[in-house]
């Protein structure tokens, strides 16, 4: 129990980055792009077959995000100057990425079992510094009996994660960053105040794809394999996370909601996990799964907001009526 | 500093919904000039509202700006040397951005965008200084979404917006249309105020006859396409509603005929 908890927060935090990239598109630009399941394997595909090349497994890692930049570009670019509707481009892109990735991969599979992969070079700096002991140690106090085989991965890809949380932070708030935002919001607008909308949504939908397939490379060498299949789905799990986190933790601000984005990811890594430990529930039901999720998610911060405003009318009104009855 | 010259569009040329927006328009604005344009609907106003801005191209004709022939520059390119304001109150600014954030894109329209911070401390007070100019009180609120303001409070901060940048050119197309008659006032004053605090060179399209006679150093009024009268300095000064009326009909009146003479 504990170890799959572990576990799934762990996979949640490298999901996070993919989530980041989801927020990009769906939110900041108000772009539908379902590019994201073709990108994500692009991603795992790249930093595969790169690694068994003998590429260094950051070097494949960031080869990964410029393959997903590429993908996201050609997208924006059937959306901008095809002038394709963005839910099409999407569509048409991930589609031309599924033969794309079996290219690029040669097979459908790609094992790195045997290859060094970013997570296994980690490791062998970590272990030497004592701190799984360290971290063990506190929770053998606590009464666990099995412990994590690593406190290295969710280290480091907290720090990794948090990194591109706050770049994009800060990226949300430049001179660029603004123009990016307004043209998810008011695309006239932001043209009469000198913005070449189609290079923003091009350049927009790039990142976003770059960050997918960044986590793409990630999760193909923690799970320590590539598959073409790996991305079925993946942009529901992303919008998953986004919707999940902003009604768990608010979007007030953008600092806040991009926070919300990751604590979505690793929530959405949890349920599930905790699902599948439902005995009548197996792997195969994890789309049902995570569509209800999304439902609940969606419907019912509106339901609860509906009630409150119901009860504060019937309260109001209450008040009245004593009102009344006092005066008579 | 603005230049039209026999500039013609055509809306779905060889079709039967072909229609002419644009005859042959010629207009000069000089540096400081204050334009209002009146017409009937469909007259083309609009049209050469977003034939100027680069939102439409002509068929045919010359867009010349400072000298420079601007006519094949796309929208965002031209933008920076124009700024507009909509009708649609709505239309000029970000709602889901904080009014300094729109602030801050406004400030840029005019220069390169970079990846550096949008809303700086030292941007953020020449801001309030600009807001406390609109006397709104908004300057209280640089953290508010724009989406929450009234109409009158965006269309004054669209007006800004595009103002305090000093643009070479100035478009205004009925931008008070939307408001209740106290806002459309207070806009009013406001353009008014910004126009002459910065020198633009504006052309403003309304409805408001009165409107058109009390702003502004020149007026055009446009029908069918075409500018079919203009008048400037004490000649405008000296204008009435009712004179204007007259010249209304008296024009239309031949175009009535031209038509008639066309057909037959
Ligand atoms: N995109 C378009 N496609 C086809 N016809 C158009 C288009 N835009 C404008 N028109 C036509 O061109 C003519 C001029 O329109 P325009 O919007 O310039 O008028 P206007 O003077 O601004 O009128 P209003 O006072 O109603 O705003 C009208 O007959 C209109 O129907
Ligand atoms: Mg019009």
């Amino acid at each position: 129990m504990l170890l799959s908890l572990f576990n799934a927060v762990e996979l949640g935090i490298i999901y996070a980055i993919m989530a980041l990239g989801v927020y990009l598109s769906f939110r900041v630009l108000d772009f539908p792009d379902l590019t994201v399941d073709g990108s994500f394997v692009t991603g795992a595909g790249v930093a595969a077959i790169s690694i068994m090349a003998g590429v260094p497994p950051v070097l494949a890692s960031l080869f990964a995000a410029a393959a997903g930049f590429i993908a996201g570009c050609l997208t924006g670019i059937l959306h901008t100057k095809g002038k394709i509707n963005a839910l099409l481009s999407g569509i048409l892109m991930m589609i031309a990425l599924y033969s794309i990735n079996l290219r690029i991969m040669g097979k459908p599979t790609l094992s790195l079992l045997n290859e060094s992969t970013i997570f296994k070079q980690l490791r062998e700096v970590w272990d030497k510094t004592g701190i799984d002991t360290f971290f063990n140690g506190i929770l053998a106090n606590l009464g666990a009996d099995r412990m994590p085989s690593t406190w290295s991965i969710i280290f480091i890809m907290l720090i990794v994660t948090l990194v591109i949380k706050l770049l994009t932070d800060y990226y949300l708030k430049t001179e660029v960053g603004l123009a990016l935002r307004a043209t998810g919001d008011n695309q006239k607008m932001i043209r009469s105040l000198s913005a070449n909308t189609d290079t923003l949504i091009i350049a927009g939908i790039g990142v976003s794809n770059a960050l997918v397939a960044f986590s793409g490379g990630l999760i193909a060498q923690h799970g320590d394999f590539a598959d073409v299949n790996m991305g079925i789905g993946m942009i529901i799990i992303g919008l998953a996370s986004v919707i999940i986190g902003e009604a768990l933790f608010g979007k007030k601000t953008i600092a806040r909601a991009t926070l919300a984005v990751v604590g979505g990811a690793i929530v959405y890594r949890i349920v599930v996990t905790l699902a599948l430990r439902v005995d009548f529930l197996d792997t195969g039901d994890m789309k049902l799964i995570t569509a209800i999720l999304v439902i609940t998610a969606l419907v019912t911060p509106k339901m609860m907001q509906a009630r409150r405003e119901k009860k504060r009318r019937l309260e109001k009104r209450a008040a009245l009526e004593a009102v009344k009855t006092e005066g008579a | 500093m603005l230049k039209l010259q026999n500039v013609s569009m055509t809306f779905n040329e060889a079709t039967p919904d072909e229609k002419k927006a644009l005859r042959d328009v010629n207009l000069e604005l000089n540096q400081g000039d204050f334009v209002t344009v009146i017409g009937s609907n469909g007259a083309g106003k609009s049209t050469m509202m977003n034939v100027i801005s680069g939102a439409l191209f002509p068929d045919v004709g010359d867009v010349i700006v400072d000298g420079k022939q601007v006519v094949h520059l796309p929208e965002y390119k031209r933008s920076r040397l124009i700024g507009r304001v909509f009708q649609d109150p709505m239309a000029g600014t970000s709602p889901s951005m904080t009014i300094e954030e729109n602030l801050a894109m406004a400030y840029a329209r005019n220069k390169k965008r970079q990846f550096k911070l949008g809303v700086t401390k030292k941007r953020r007070d020449m801001f309030r200084e600009y807001l406390e100019s609109i006397h709104l009180g908004l300057e209280t609120r640089l953290n508010a979404k724009v989406g929450l303001l009234s109409g009158g409070e965006r269309q004054a901060l669209s007006l800004l917006m595009v103002t305090f940048t000093e643009p070479n050119i100035l478009l205004l197309d009925e931008h008070t249309a939307a408001l209740d008659p106290s806002r459309a006032e207070l806009i009013t004053n406001l353009t008014e105020e910004v126009v002459g605090k910065f020198g633009l060179t504006t052309l403003m399209v309304t409805h408001n006859m009165q409107q058109a006679l009390d702003l502004g150093n020149r007026l055009i009024m446009m029908d069918n396409g075409q500018i079919i009268f203009e008048v400037a300095g004490a000649e405008k000064q000296a204008l009435t509603i009712e004179d204007l009326l007259h010249k209304f009909k008296e024009k239309q009146g031949t175009h009535f005929g031209n038509d008639r003479a066309v057909l037959g």
